[in-house]
């Protein structure tokens, strides 16, 4: 018989904030309860097993009307190497111009997220 | 510049943005002035997610969001001047304004025949809320430290003491620690969390940052830079308990203490103003007390989310088209908005039976499983919380209003 260990969350999907609960026997999610929507269950599913997050920051920027650019990850990344990524935003270096939605930085750390620009300079 | 418009727009964020473009598309002549060096407003400094998902139905960064307005509005061709600060606007007559304008280029005079005045909110400061002590340097509002490190690529700190935790301080909380510096507290007056509770989730808990709840920055203290912050509970009445002072050693103090509309210009020019929202008192057409002189977003009260900002935008600009087209509004007679139980704040003030009207609204206390009512018209909403926090946002059809005579109350009540 494996353990069986409750896990209570906020949900961050909405501004609702629901508290979810979920239950695990082991490796296994064995209940998820207290979402009022489905994106309230998955949030709680990948929270537990994996969470992951939009990760936001400015870049540096030659040549621009602003000394830096804004950019974000177009997908949630392992929460983890959040650290990892920001420090290597940190050394990164663009030229202007910048369009929205430019590809700063491909594949960032193997995640498959791209990191996009979300201002103009 | 040409010397007279149908409407001048004083401010180029959200509000202003979204009036001059709708303005322009129902084919008045425009003129915006903003004071930055840059169209966009606040967004433009709000790299995290989370604006749009009314508007445009997605969930954008702030930046993203106000470059498809600015997109929008340069397709428009609207004439505009950055750097460009307005002196005065003069109520010259009923249906002229007298504006003085600086820019770049000199000292101008426009008349305009509608204003909206969408000039947004300014942070409250430190001389506001009680801290005491030295006016060292490393003391920001949360805007200044956002400015400085979003836009210009400044770090304001590296060991920081954030003082509220409204959303702006939560979020501020994340954007430092990620950025490299050291959060050692959020400091909130009030019991408990000003901010979402997903925001206190994802911006503190995530990152282990401690949250400070009943209690109070008191005073700052150092030298020629900020050294450390004493901090004090506070009993129920939010007073400093004494002997319950603690030193928190920083460099760096950063405000996210509230926001106040933001009314310096209009102020002068007459406008009534509203003492608990702090902005104008407006009719449904979002014009103040002057005729003619509109106002819109964090100008009028202060909005929860930017899709509401860009509305009242929107709105005054129909209202501006309206007093254009007709020398003055449509309406003759005004139902007023009476706050109820458990209603704080609500605008706008008066309402006319002319249009359908959006009403924003903030409630005193949290209460659960509530029905928000109007009795003079026989409309009940049911709404499973209210909290003070979240603003709530209803409409009343033309028919509603037209069935009250002279007043309408807002209330919350307890659902039975």
């Amino acid at each position: 018989m494996s353990e069986v260990k409750k896990f209570r969350l906020t949900c961050i999907v909405c501004p609702l904030g629901c508290t979810v609960e979920v239950t695990m026997e082991g490796d296994r999610i064995t209940g998820v309860e207290g979402f009022t929507c489905p994106r309230g269950k998955d949030y709680a599913i990948q929270e537990i097993r994996e969470p992951k997050r939009i990760v936001m920051s400015v870049v540096k920027v030659r040549g621009g009307r602003f000394p830096t650019v804004a950019v974000k990850s177009d997908r949630p990344v392992p929460k983890e190497l959040i650290p990892e990524i920001m420090k290597k935003l940190a050394e990164v270096e663009v030229e202007a111009p910048v369009s929205v939605g430019q590809v700063i930085v491909e594949n960032v750390l193997g995640t498959g997220a791209n990191i996009v620009a979300t201002r103009e300079v | 510049m040409r010397s007279e418009y149908d409407v001048v727009v004083i401010g180029g964020g959200p509000a202003g943005l979204a009036a001059a473009i709708k303005a322009k598309e129902l084919g008045l002549n425009v003129l915006l002035i903003e004071s930055r060096e840059f169209l966009g407003g606040i967004p433009m400094q709000c790299v995290h997610p989370g604006f749009g998902i009314h508007y445009f139905k997605e969930d954008l960064t702030g930046t993203e969001f106000i470059h498809r307005i600015i997109e929008r509005f340069r397709e428009l061709d609207i004439e505009y001047y950055t750097n460009a600060h307005v002196l005065e606007v003069a109520p010259y007559s009923y249906r002229h304004k007298i504006l003085r304008i600086v820019t770049e280029e000199g000292l101008f005079e426009v008349a305009a025949k509608t204003v909206i005045y969408a000039a947004g909110a300014r942070e409250r400061h430190m001389f506001e809320i009680g801290i005491t002590g030295h006016r060292v340097a490393g003391i920001y509002t949360a805007g200044e430290a956002q400015t400085m490190m979003d836009i210009y690529g400044v770090m304001p700190g590296k060991e920081i003491v954030i003082v509220g935790s409204g959303d702006v301080g939560l979020i501020m909380a994340r954007r430092f620690t990620l950025e490299g510096a050291k959060v050692k507290a959020v400091i909130e007056l009030m019991p408990y969390p000003g901010g979402l509770t997903r925001n206190v989730v994802q911006c503190l808990e995530d990152f282990g940052i401690p949250l400070y709840l009943s209690h109070a920055v008191t005073r700052v203290e150092g030298k020629r830079r900020v050294e450390r912050v004493i901090v004090t509970k506070v009993d129920e009445k939010l007073r400093p308990i004494p002997g319950t002072e603690e030193s928190i050693e920083c460099d760096t103090v950063v405000l996210a203490a509230g926001l106040v509309p933001y009314l310096k210009v209009i102020e002068k020019a007459g406008v009534e103003i509203d003492p608990v929202t702090r902005g104008p008192v407006v009719n449904s057409y979002l014009e103040t007390s002057v005729p003619g002189i509109f106002v819109a977003g964090n100008a009028l009260v202060i909005n929860d989310l930017v899709d509401y900002v860009v509305e009242q935008g929107e709105e005054a600009a129909m209202g501006a088209y309206e007093f254009v087209k007709n020398g003055g509004l449509p309406a003759l007679k005004w139902r007023k908005l009476v706050k109820g139980r458990n209603i704080r704040l609500a605008v706008p003030h008066y309402l006319a039976d002319t249009k359908d009207v959006t009403i924003y609204a903030r409630v005193g206390e949290p209460e659960e499983n509530v029905r928000l009512r109007f009795p003079e018209i026989g409309k009940e909403i049911r709404l499973p919380f209210v909290k003070p926090s979240e603003m709530i946002r209803v409409k009343l059809k033309r028919e509603e209003i037209a069935r009250a005579k002279d007043r309408i109350t807002m209330e919350v009540v307890r659902d039975e």
